[in-house]
Formats: structure tokens, C-alpha cells, sequence
């Protein structure tokens, strides 16, 4: 059925607001290797659409975006 | 600059707390979204580029000084001031939000690499010399090198 993503880096970013949570996935996000995977966890409502419109200026790609209880969780592929 | 980056270019006008972390707030997201980004901070907008220290020669320069004076973080909001209180409040309210201060997120501007440049006219008129500005400013500058940075921009924003 549905793969398990693997995982390069995790990224807490509970309890922070924008701009914040897509700050620290752009400064993140260069600490993997291209084709690396981000998992992010944000509770900020605004980050649902903030950190995908941040994928497609930058040209990232959202696996995956799970949400349970307050957390949104991102699965974020490098691509560049 | 890279090739084939974007880029904003902004004019930073006011020195309220509120419209400085909207400014910076748009800022840091845009550099975060690998754009080029330049400020151009104008007018009462160059208190978020002060040092903490007084300025002035003439009276009234003096006198802007005292009454205009202090560094990003003596900024109050636009609405709600109060005389003092309603930065007070804010300032609360935004670090129990887990909202970034207005210091901070000038550091995370310029570590994404924004530049600031501070307009030398309102510089003169309000008696601010650069060594009165933080050293991270990148230079002091006229309308003729905003015109050319808005030129080469995405967009453009007046705050």
C-alpha cells in the first residue's frame, strides 16, 4: 500500500508563527542533500497554505501533508 | 544578485511597530522564497535602522531626537498606543504568541541575506548620520537607486 517516506531531517516547529515556521523549512531545507526529505511539524494554521506556496516559489515539492489534532505535519522533497 | 532570481524592492516609510513587522515579515518571507530583496528605509521608517542612541544638532533636530527617539524596539503601534502601553501590550501579546520581536526579526533578514539601505535625504533633514545606524546597513542612498533596484523587481511595496 502506501510507502513509508524516508526521512533525511525532522523539523519541530511547534508554537510558531509566521513567518517563522516557511523561515525555518528555506533555511532547513538546505541541510539535506537534493532529493532529501523534510518532515516538518507546525501548528500554525496560516503554515497549511504558507509552506506549500513556499515549495512551488522555490520549486520544492510536498510529498505529503497529514494533519492530526493542532499539528500539520509536511513531507518536503529538495528538489534543487 | 543571481541570475534570473526575483526580486522586490520596498520602501519602509513608517516606524510603527505593527507596519515595521509587516514590512520585515514580507521581507524575510520573500528571501526565504529566494528573492533578492532590497529595503529602502525612509523618513520615520529609519528608526528600525537606528542605534539606540539620541541624534541631532539643531534645536529642533535635538528636539525630533528626544521625541522620536530610541532604536527598533522603542517602536509603538499605529492604533492602540496609549502613551507607551500599547507597545507594552503588543510585545506581550506577540511573545505569548510565539510571535518573532521586531530585533529579531531584523537579524533573520539580514542573515537571509536582505539588504538595507538608508535614504541620505531624510537622513540630513532628520539629522541621523550613519554612525548612528546600525553597521549592517548596506548604504546610504537616494531615489535614483531605488528607482533602479524597483526597475529590476517582481514588485514593489510602499509601507
Amino acid at each position: 500500500m502506501e510507502e513509508a517516506i524516508k526521512v533525511d531531517l525532522e523539523l519541530d516547529l511547534r508554537g510558531l508563527s509566521c513567518p517563522l515556521p516557511m523561515i525555518r523549512v528555506s533555511q532547513n531545507v538546505k541541510n539535506v542533500s537534493t532529493g532529501g526529505v523534510v518532515k516538518a511539524i507546525a501548528t500554525d494554521p496560516g503554515s497549511l497554505a504558507d509552506i506549500p506556496s513556499w515549495a512551488r516559489t522555490t520549486g520544492n515539492e510536498i510529498l505529503k501533508t497529514e494533519r492530526s489534532g493542532a499539528e500539520i505535519v509536511f513531507y518536503i522533497r529538495r528538489v534543487k | 544578485m543571481e541570475e534570473g532570481r526575483k526580486k522586490v524592492s520596498m520602501v519602509i516609510f513608517s516606524g510603527e511597530m505593527d507596519k515595521l513587522f509587516a514590512a520585515f515579515a514580507i521581507a524575510t518571507g520573500a528571501a526565504a522564497s529566494n528573492m533578492d530583496v532590497t529595503m529602502f528605509f525612509t523618513f520615520w521608517g529609519l528608526r528600525a535602522l537606528k542605534k539606540d542612541v539620541g541624534t541631532g544638532k539643531s534645536l529642533f533636530g535635538r528636539m525630533l531626537g528626544l521625541m522620536y527617539g530610541g532604536d527598533i524596539n522603542r517602536a509603538g503601534p499605529s492604533k492602540m498606543s496609549f502613551g507607551g502601553v500599547g507597545r507594552w501590550m503588543f510585545k506581550k501579546m506577540m511573545k505569548a504568541k510565539n510571535v518573532p520581536s521586531l530585533a529579531e526579526l531584523r537579524q533573520t533578514a539580514l542573515d537571509l541575506g536582505v539588504k538595507m539601505y538608508g535614504c541620505q535625504m531624510s537622513m540630513d533633514v532628520m539629522e541621523i548620520p550613519r554612525e548612528k545606524l546600525i553597521d549592517e546597513v548596506a548604504a546610504c542612498v537616494g531615489v535614483g537607486f531605488f528607482i533602479e533596484q524597483a526597475q529590476q523587481s517582481d514588485f514593489t511595496l510602499f509601507i
